[in-house]
């Protein structure tokens, strides 16, 4: 998802008795439902792990602005050029809040921004792939917003009390920027031939990545049961993905588009749609810094950082000067 | 007439709309995450005040032209913003003090479009004064910052002004158009906000350790008139593009 193979520092689930009483308590609390606060203890493991998917989570946003920021100033009319940089904005506030919600487990943004310009850290594989169509910020609201909100959602009931109450702030917006993207695919499929093989076009290239953005099957993974021990996952990547093909499929019929995938049908049965294999060599090599954009997106973000420095220092320098002349004449 | 009123509606349309553009190429790549957003809110601003401007603007003319067909449909010669407004990002001290030198002027000029006799600009410049109000709170904050911040912003914001100093004269410029409404109580006397707007900018610099220059520099004109910089044609090209490759489309 927004944050995809979290590692949790577990190498096996350990049992209730294998654990001390602090860890005892706290397991209990979450198996309560009671949320866990800033300032409660927590194992340390916990703890990291929800620093890695908040951080990851946070980048994500913040990276993602880039391949939409590619269209602000192009974008076809001004109440769309309007709704895209208003959405753009959004994600930065999603940023925000996220790196927020990490800070309180201790750590700064600093670390955590320094941590993704050194490729320590990750953030969504979708970001890498590049926005060469009008289309495209439809496909991205549609498929990529619709795919967070399919995460987010239950992550709002996640154990972690700043984490959770984050995502209901997100989730509203998310789900604004899901119907936004479908009314600009909307348009185009409603318009002219060349808009409309313009938003199968974007369909072709967004379809597989987008569903990508789950991770891999993780029914079986170690840090997969102890996140979802700890209520900070929900459900596993595999039934995400389902939710997310079987709600958006009949969305693509209603705008006349075709899903790249001949796999595809009902399944009566199951009372789902069966779909492709996803093709996970590329998924990897994407995360591991080979898809299309990542050198472009890390660099962008690394260059606007270096070049804020100045300004940066600048307000740090005004604002310990003031405060120095403040101190001095309240002593005076 | 309404030709003259066309044209004080296009001049105010085009700057908000070119100013616009130009804080959208900052979104994902400011100083810091609540400076994209602050630029974000000061472009959704100016977006909004131009398309009000320009949908009036197509109105008065009546030859079917909505804020689209006008903000898409027209070449830089049929712009109407003054030279400012398109100089490049440069630098965020450029970035800052265009903005700040453009607000000032803004914030007087709304100010004034509120007693306008015309009852439909007197209401869309008392829905902007109170954005823009805003913007130059926010530009004079950053003109303080940066201007007594380190030696390196104050060095870049100074040589930034001095840079953009020369477009500055032409917020004052009037023509025939000016003369026609200011006559008909339709928009204050271009010359009559320069006193206020010098004694506004002075002050901002004084604050900031910056010199302000001299205010009798030689200016340049024309924006207002069509005569642009070569900056536009490139910012229009980038704006334009979609609806010029495919036209007569919606979307
Ligand atoms: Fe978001
Ligand atoms: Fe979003």
């Amino acid at each position: 998802m927004y944050a995809q193979m979290v590692d949790t520092g577990a190498s096996r689930l350990r049992s209730r008795e294998e654990m001390d009483a602090d860890e005892q308590a706290f397991q209990a609390r979450i198996d309560d439902g009671q949320k866990i606060e800033a300032q409660d203890w927590m194992p340390e493991g916990y703890r990291r792990t929800l620093v890695r998917q908040i951080s990851q989570h946070a980048h994500s946003e913040i990276v993602g602005m880039l391949p939409e920021g590619n269209w602000i100033t192009r974008a076809p009319s001004l109440k769309r050029k309007a709704i895209l940089l208003a959405k753009v904005q959004d994600e930065a506030g999603h940023g925000l809040y996220l790196y927020s919600a990490a800070e309180t487990l201790g750590v700064s943004r600093e670390q955590l921004v320094d941590d993704l310009h050194t490729g320590r850290a990750k953030y969504s594989s979708i970001f890498n792939y590049p926005t060469l169509t009008w289309a495209d910020i439809g496909a991205i609201g549609w498929l990529v917003d619709g795919a967070a909100i399919m995460n987010q959602i239950p992550l709002c009931r996640c154990s972690y009390g700043p984490y959770s109450r984050a995502m209901v702030r997100v989730c509203k917006e998310e789900s604004f920027h899901q119907r936004q993207g479908y009314d600009l695919l909307l348009a185009l499929c409603r318009g002219s031939e060349e808009q409309k093989a313009m938003a199968q076009d974007a369909l072709e290239r967004w379809w597989w990545p987008a569903l990508m953005m789950f991770g891999p099957p993780d029914a079986d993974s170690v840090h997969s049961a102890q996140s979802q021990a700890w209520k900070i996952k929900l459900l596993s990547n595999d039934e995400l993905r389902q939710k997310f093909v079987d709600q958006t499929v009949p969305q693509a019929e209603y705008l006349g588009l075709r899903v790249p995938d001949a796999d595809l049908r009902w399944n009566t049965e199951r009372g789902h749609y069966d779909f492709g294999a996803i093709d996970w060599s590329e998924f990897h090599a994407v995360l591991k810094g080979n898809g299309p954009c990542n050198r472009e997106r890390l660099q962008a973000r690394r260059e606007a950082w270096a070049e804020g420095e100045w300004v940066r220092a600048a307000a740090l320098a005004y604002a310990d000067k003031h405060a120095a002349a403040e101190r001095h004449s309240q002593a005076a | 007439m309404n030709d003259a009123r066309f044209e004080c509606l296009l001049r105010l349309g085009d700057n908000a709309l070119v100013l616009a553009q130009r804080l959208c190429a900052w979104i994902g790549h400011g100083p810091v995450m609540e400076e994209d957003m602050a630029q974000a809110n000061v472009a959704l601003d100016l977006i909004g005040q131009a398309r009000l401007w320009l949908a009036y603007a197509g109105e008065l003319e009546g030859r079917g032209r909505d804020e689209d067909a006008l903000a898409y449909g027209r070449d830089a010669g049929a712009f109407r913003n003054v030279l400012l407004v398109e100089q490049p990002n440069g630098d965020y001290a450029q970035t800052i003090a265009r903005q700040f030198l453009f607000d000032a002027w803004h914030h007087a000029e709304l100010s004034a479009l509120t007693a306008s006799s015309d009852a439909r600009i007197a209401a869309i410049a008392a829905k902007a004064l109170k954005e823009v109000s805003y913007h130059l709170e926010r530009s004079s904050d950053w003109m303080l910052r940066l201007g007594d911040g380190t030696a390196e912003s104050h060095a870049r914001l100074q040589a930034a002004l001095e840079r953009l100093w020369m477009y500055s004269g032409e917020l004052f410029d009037a023509d025939a158009h000016d003369a026609t409404l200011v006559e008909q109580g339709i928009v204050p006397a271009p010359q009559s906000l320069r006193a206020g707007w010098l004694q506004q900018v002075g002050a901002v610099c004084t604050a900031a350790t910056l010199t302000m220059p001299d205010a009798d520099a030689w200016m340049q004109h024309g924006g207002r008139q069509g005569r642009h910089s070569e900056h536009l044609g490139y910012l229009l090209a980038e704006m334009q593009f979609l609806p010029r490759a495919y036209p007569g489309v919606q979307w």
